[in-house]
């Protein structure tokens, strides 16, 4: 029972999908903290919360998908999409923001005066530690550990991750001229790039946690690697899942050379995720 | 407006069911009631937290409660006030005005609008179910600053993860509020012709999108820290406490002018309307709005000069905070010019505006008295920073919403208050708001910590006073409740669609109450 507004803003009737999507984050957020306190039925109410979230996935996405290509979305509608997506995307640029602060915090700040920078600090705390980074910090000094080098994984990975971008827009142009056998390829060629990037990192901790001894608690350098690091390959398992479901509907025919704003809303993400990556491997890696 | 119109209006949302309307919403009014109702109810329960903590301070000396339950109770009415009330209030008013005043015909995103809703309660039940569990709810300030907040029991993940909820929801209501602002105003809507509540919001909800993730990032290291064995916020592995309230005010500074624009902007509709002149200096309001949001960003360590920073910092916060003095004076200047000469009537929103100024810049007084940081050295975590909050977030935030209801409930419902109820509530509130926190300042300045159940028996005539005032504050607002239930349930003399004779903006040109549907055909804005 939909109806386009006049000028055609197309503004749904009503739904169920925002009413079932907060029942399952109440249920991952419930079940969640309940996991963590070791509550029974922490990890059944997160696994019906997660199960619930993939259902309003495939659910709310695809009533989108419907209404768009049965053509209710005027340009207009388009436009707030492309808003949405755009404020989204800088919501997460602000969520890598304070873990990178924390990075620059501990790098410039915190451990330079916990190693005797700031006599009042080190005196009162850990007197004539000296510290220099990376380190797991002054009250953890007999924790060898080997810190994540540049090479080779996280240089093959930039170079994967760039190509990926690469690949992207090569299908982006592909589809824009119509050539849907170029577009295809260019989209699995992605797909590959970012699952390819995703196993390396995979075995880049496997390496650290079991032969160089780089855990999550190994102090401040281990914190910021693995959760910074961590949050990145989280958004690029999300957006090889993104864009699997694009490739999927590129190869439906979903998308026209003038009308394909959910394959440009992916590409932006991915884009999103490439720049991050790049200031983690500046960041985290080189420097 | 007459009954017919009346029957009319309603008739499109009782053929939906009461299911589908309430629950399964994407009309920006349904919504916006829903948000508007879930603040008072969590304006009330924080109210009576507040209560419990003005009963145990009437007199010195352990009373009537648990110190460790008294500390529950401060921590949860911050956070309830905050993320439950003066927030939802405020994005409650956006949904309802916003789409009127820049002639949409909703929302941009609707569904969206009913997700951000419906994860409000979601995480606010979380937050709060934690007072049932074993070891009673968070107890270390609604700040949750570490290594305090880490003794948390069983409550600790409820509360980061109600906290990451509200924060998404607020994220998905602010990302929709830019949408609709920068896609949907009508033809002609230039964006400097929107009204002064549209353009704080869209500075709002900027800020909002800004620094709400950043507070996610920071409870997620609170997170991680408690569980997993990172060291961000601990000194043994590197890191440091004090990272955690530079992140934390981040979020925190940019959160308090979230919860004070848009009362900025609703004031600068109501003071016009019942001056019966135009606001004066519209763009400069506009361009003062934007320079406190970017203020807000360069200011958050004034609230840690005691925590320890090399003393270029404290000057730069220091000075950088005294800055926000001058757009904030530009609008109160801009307030009072409007009214100068002005043909002024009080009704009850009007009353509030007035009272919203007046108070409101005595907050921002003793703002600047605990900006100056070797001051604030002495007046650091004292009631005299309970007093300068109060007065900007009561005074201030809660002010400027009432008084927007008591201004566009005729709109919304189709009836008048009761203007003599309405100015009684008005002048209870006043007198009383002022029994209750103007002595803090006093209390403030003499050493009162916050914060601590007990206090030395010098304290003890200002503090009752100050529960005194309390009380009856809190009483007086029943008042509001009665007469916001009274008008919603349909009772009293009908409205015109223009309701305050010198309203002016498209809000006013369509009959009260508001049509289900009221711009289907954009209107022409010359």
């Amino acid at each position: 029972m939909a109806h386009a507004q006049g000028g055609g803003y197309y503004v749904p009737d009503y739904s169920y999908w925002p009413l079932v999507a907060s029942a399952g984050l109440a249920c991952m957020g419930a079940g969640g903290a309940g996991y963590l306190q070791g509550l029974s039925w922490g990890p059944y109410a997160l696994s019906i919360g997660l199960a619930i979230m993939v259902v309003v996935f495939f659910g709310w996405f695809g009533s989108v998908i419907r209404e768009g290509l049965s053509g209710l979305y005027s340009d207009q509608v388009d436009v707030s999409f492309r808003w949405g997506m755009i404020w989204f995307i800088f919501s997460e640029v602000m969520f890598f923001g304070a873990f990178f602060g924390a990075l620059f915090y501990a790098r410039m700040l915190s451990v330079p005066w916990l190693g005797g920078a700031d006599p009042a600090t080190s005196k009162v705390l850990w007197d004539s530690v000296a510290l220099n980074w990376p380190t797991a910090g002054p009250g953890m000094t007999g924790l060898e550990f080997e810190p994540m080098g540049a090479w080779p994984l996280p240089s093959i990975n930039t170079i994967i991750l760039l190509s990926s971008g690469v690949t992207l827009t090569i299908g982006h142009h592909a589809l824009k001229a119509g050539e849907r056998g170029k577009l295809i390829l260019a989209m699995w060629a992605t797909i590959l790039l970012g699952a390819s990037f995703v196993s390396l990192q995979a075995f880049e901790y496997f390496e650290a946690w079991t032969h160089m001894n780089l855990q999550l608690d190994t102090g401040i350098y281990g914190s910021t690697f693995f959760m910074l690091t961590g949050f990145h390959g989280a958004h690029v398992i999300m957006g090889t899942i993104m864009l699997t479901v694009i490739a999927l509907r590129c190869m439906r025919g979903h998308f026209n050379p003038d009308h394909h704003f959910g394959f440009e809303a992916v590409a932006w993400y991915w884009h999103f995720v490439d720049v991050v990556w790049l200031g983690l491997f500046v960041f985290v890696y080189i420097l | 407006m007459s009954a017919t119109s009346h029957d009319v209006a309603h008739g499109h949302e009782h053929s939906q069911g009461f299911i589908r309307r309430w629950l399964m919403s994407t009309s920006h009014k349904d919504i916006g009631t829903l948000y508007l109702v879930t603040a008072l109810i969590a304006l009330f329960s924080g109210g009576t937290m507040a209560m419990v903590i003005r009963a145990e301070l009437f007199q010195p000396g352990i009373q009537l409660v648990d110190p460790y339950f008294f500390n529950q109770m401060t921590t949860l009415h911050g956070l309830i006030m905050i993320f439950g009330a003066v927030m939802p209030a405020f994005v409650g008013l956006a949904n309802w005005m916003i789409p009127m005043m820049v002639g949409a015909p909703d929302m941009a995103l609707p569904r969206m609008n009913n997700f951000s809703f419906w994860l409000l309660p979601v995480g606010l039940l979380l937050i709060a179910s934690t007072l049932l569990m074993p070891g009673g709810g968070p107890a270390g300030g609604w700040t949750m600053y570490p290594p305090l907040v880490l003794q948390t029991g069983q409550a600790f993940p409820f509360l980061i993860f109600g906290i990451h909820i509200l924060g998404i929801s607020s994220i998905m209501g602010a990302i929709n509020v830019i949408a609709t602002v920068l896609n949907m105003r009508a033809p002609g809507m230039t964006l400097m012709k929107m009204p002064m509540f549209v353009w704080t919001w869209l500075i709002t909800a900027f800020l909002l999108i800004a620094v709400m993730p950043v507070l996610a990032g920071a409870i997620t290291m609170l997170l991680t820290d408690q569980y997993f064995g990172t060291t961000f916020f601990n000194a043994a592995g590197g890191g440091d406490p004090a990272l955690y309230q530079h992140i934390f005010w981040f979020f925190g500074h940019p959160e308090v002018y979230i919860m004070i624009l848009p009362a900025f902007g609703i004031i600068s509709e109501i003071v016009p309307t019942f001056a019966r002149k135009p606001l004066f200096g519209y763009a400069s309001m506009v361009y003062a709005t934007a320079s406190i949001a970017f203020l807000s960003f360069i200011v958050w360590a004034h609230h840690m000069f005691t925590v320890g920073m090399p003393l270029a910092g404290e000057l730069f916060f220091m000075y950088a905070t005294m800055l926000i003095a001058v757009p904030t004076g530009v609008k109160v200047f801009n307030w009072v010019a409007t009214m100068w000469r002005g043909a002024m009537t009080f009704e009850t929103p009007m009353l509030f505006a007035i009272g919203f100024i007046i108070l409101f810049t005595i907050g921002g007084f003793s703002g600047l008295m605990l900006a100056i940081a070797p001051a604030d050295f002495q007046y650091h975590d004292t009631y005299f920073v309970v007093a300068h909050f109060h007065y900007v977030l009561v005074t201030g935030a809660l002010f400027s919403i009432i008084a927007a209801v008591y201004y566009w409930l005729p709109k919304w419902t189709g009836v008048m208050y009761n203007e003599r109820l309405g100015k009684t509530h008005f002048w209870l509130s006043v007198i009383f708001v002022n029994v209750l926190f103007f002595p803090q300042h006093f209390l403030g300045l003499a050493g009162m910590p916050r914060r601590i159940p007990d206090y030395s028996v010098q304290f003890a005539d200002w503090n009752m006073v100050s529960s005194i005032g309390g009380f009856g504050f809190g009483l007086t607002q029943l008042l509001f409740a009665y007469l916001v239930i009274r008008s919603m349930s349909g009772r009293g003399e009908p409205a015109s669609a223009r309701v305050w004779e010198g309203a002016r903006g498209l809000e006013w040109e369509v009959p009260s109450p508001a049509p289900h549907h009221t711009f289907e055909t954009p209107p022409e804005v010359r």
